[in-house]
């Protein structure tokens, strides 16, 4: 039946739906396309905004300026340090503590599930997190940036909701009868069933640290710890480029203006990249979490 | 006795469950429930220099002090605006986009169109913000259109009353695509054999979407509402710190970033936590009368 011969009104309907989503897709690549386009491009054909869509004058002479800027790429070693250990951490604790939360046999099972989900409808504040987070003597510490926000409990729940309904219950209480303790039990047999889910993990972790920057702006002092984020909204929205530029570059104010397409190129590249692979697990992670919000 | 005896064997039954328990009570008691504890200062004259527990108790006077200052409306008016103008635009943009992905007969299409609609997502804001900024700007593309239009240059990221739009619509960039995905799950749940019903009584696909499709999404857009509305009173600090600048603090600024301003860089930690306590309060009873009202008129809620 599906085979049945289009009718003109579905063949409008279908038109204009191609004609509208076709339309998105231009207006969220354009910005994307533009600002690479004009970081490749000669900075002065792109200050004169003759750059439309493809690179016009096609140079280097911007990414050269970007590879002298020393406190950039030393934010980026920053970034990919708190990223690969916040990330290992998260996920660990994440991983971990979902795993009780699955059991309904648990003593307090519910207590300790509403224990993490109250904190998604109340929360202290700005401030007294910031002076709890002083208190412990955190202030200006890689810790800062990585310990405050370990946990995110959505994730905690759509990690926990993938144990309840994947790891059958039948396979627990076997395993208990073999003597196998739980800690055995979460290390050899569920672990290794729930690598999909945590391939999720790591990347909701991943991206979360990699384009963090408001907890670094509370706690960080100390500008050689600043992350990439950080130095970028100097870069990109503080004018504060002279200050940055280079002695090589501060009579060529042009490529200290076009700088900001290629650092956002730089900074946005390595996601960029990876994104069209890991799509399909980022999806899933969120229709899991769907599923029981 | 007995009774703990019991809870006991229980607890020992288990013993390892709660070992693995302890990295996420440590996390929770020391940055959730200890802050939460904390805000109590909003309700002393609190000074670091001698601890919570021994500066003076001051009653409300902060939050009097914030409800009889200038900044009380005119934040409740930008935090509402914005939400409103979000939810009117926003979340019925992104509905209707799921609609419309839904509707895609050919698989690699769609495949290409969410691929590309969910990228956003994964910029961060400050490229976002950078973006905003640098394609508004005076030889931003924008203003290259408007003038070739005939127009006059606007000096976007200046002018108060542009704020909203650009943060609205920059957000619908960023995330309407990646929005999508829990309505096209929703979807997927569909029973085939009401469209084939349909089909059979000779309905075009418009009003196949139209009497199907829509009712058929109708919970999970209410969830969503729902949800959504639990936040009415909440705007994204991270962007409005990016976004606006002292031209444009009438119509940007918003409770969290007051919060900032007064509370980080001015250090008065009693005021500004008298106000992230009122907005938190403010937040948890949206919440819960939203989802008493959905529960009551569509038996469909959070808990």
């Amino acid at each position: 039946m599906f085979f049945k011969k289009k009718s003109t009104g579905d063949i409008i309907f279908e038109t204009i739906i191609y004609v509208i989503l076709t339309a998105a897709c231009i207006v969220v690549l354009y910005p994307l396309i533009l600002i690479a386009s004009q970081s490749f491009s000669d900075p002065f054909l792109v200050m004169r905004g003759e750059v439309k869509l493809l690179p016009k004058g096609f140079n280097l002479k911007i990414y050269q300026s970007v590879l002298q800027h020393s406190e950039l790429w030393n934010s980026y070693k920053n970034t990919i340090i708190y990223t690969f250990i916040g990330t290992a951490v998260s996920v660990s604790a994440t991983a971990i503590s979902a795993y009780p939360l699955s059991r309904k046999d648990m003593y307090g099972y519910k207590f300790f599930n509403l224990f993490a989900i109250v904190t998604m409808f109340i929360s202290g504040g700005m401030i007294p997190l910031y002076l709890q987070v002083s208190n412990l003597n955190l202030i200006n510490s890689m810790w800062s940036v990585i310990l405050p926000s370990a946990i995110s409990t959505f994730n905690l729940i759509v990690m926990k909701s993938f144990y309840s309904t994947s790891i059958p219950s039948e396979i627990n209480d076997a395993a208990a009868i073999d003597g196998c303790n739980d800690i055995h039990f979460f290390v050899k047999i569920v672990l290794p069933l729930s690598s999909s889910i945590l391939a999720v993990m790591v990347l909701f972790y991943g991206v979360r640290q990699w384009n963090s920057w408001v907890s670094p702006l509370l706690y960080l002092v100390d500008r050689k710890k600043y992350p990439l984020q950080l130095i970028l909204r100097e870069i990109l929205l503080q004018n504060q480029v002279s200050s940055l530029s280079d002695a090589a570059l501060s009579d060529q104010i042009m490529i200290g203006e076009t700088i900001k397409y290629a650092v956002m190129v730089v900074s946005t590249i390595p996601i960029l990249c990876l994104y069209p692979f890991l799509q399909k697990y980022f999806v899933k992670g969120v229709m899991m979490g769907a599923l029981k919000g | 006795m007995h009774y703990l005896t019991q809870a006991g064997r229980k607890i020992g039954k288990n013993k390892f469950l709660y070992i693995m328990l302890v990295p996420m009570v440590l996390y929770y008691v020391l940055f959730h429930y200890m802050p939460m504890y904390g805000a109590q200062i909003a309700f002393r004259d609190y000074l670091p220099s001698i601890g919570i527990w021994e500066s003076p108790w001051v009653g409300m006077t902060y939050f009097k002090q914030f409800f009889n200052s200038v900044y009380f409306g005119r934040l409740m008016r930008n935090t509402l605006l914005i939400n409103l103008y979000d939810l009117l635009v926003g979340f019925t943009f992104t509905v209707a986009l799921a609609l419309l992905i839904n509707e895609v007969t050919s698989r690699r299409y769609k495949k290409f169109v969410q691929t590309v609609l969910y990228m956003p997502h994964f910029i961060s804001v400050v490229v976002l913000a950078g973006l905003v900024v640098s394609f508004l700007s005076p030889s931003g593309p924008i203003n290259n259109l408007i003038r070739m239009l005939g127009g006059e240059t606007i000096r976007f990221m200046q002018e108060k009353t542009w704020y909203r739009t650009i943060f609205v619509f920059s957000g619908i960039w960023q995330d309407a695509g990646w929005g999508t995905i829990v309505y096209l799950a929703a979807l997927t749940n569909i029973d085939i054999s009401l469209y084939e019903a349909a089909i059979a009584d000779g309905a075009s696909r418009f009003k196949r979407m139209l009497y199907i499709t829509i009712p058929c999404i109708m919970p999970t857009v209410i969830v969503m509402l729902i949800l959504r509305m639990g936040n009415i009173f909440t705007v994204g600090f991270e962007k409005t710190m990016l976004l606006y600048n002292e031209l444009t603090y009438e119509t940007a600024d918003v409770i969290a970033t007051y919060v900032y301003r007064r509370g980080i860089i001015g250090a008065e930690y009693s005021f500004s936590t008298a106000v992230g306590l009122y907005n938190s309060v403010l937040n948890l009873a949206t919440i819960v009368i939203f989802n008493a009202i959905s529960k009551k008129a569509n038996d469909i809620g959070l808990w």
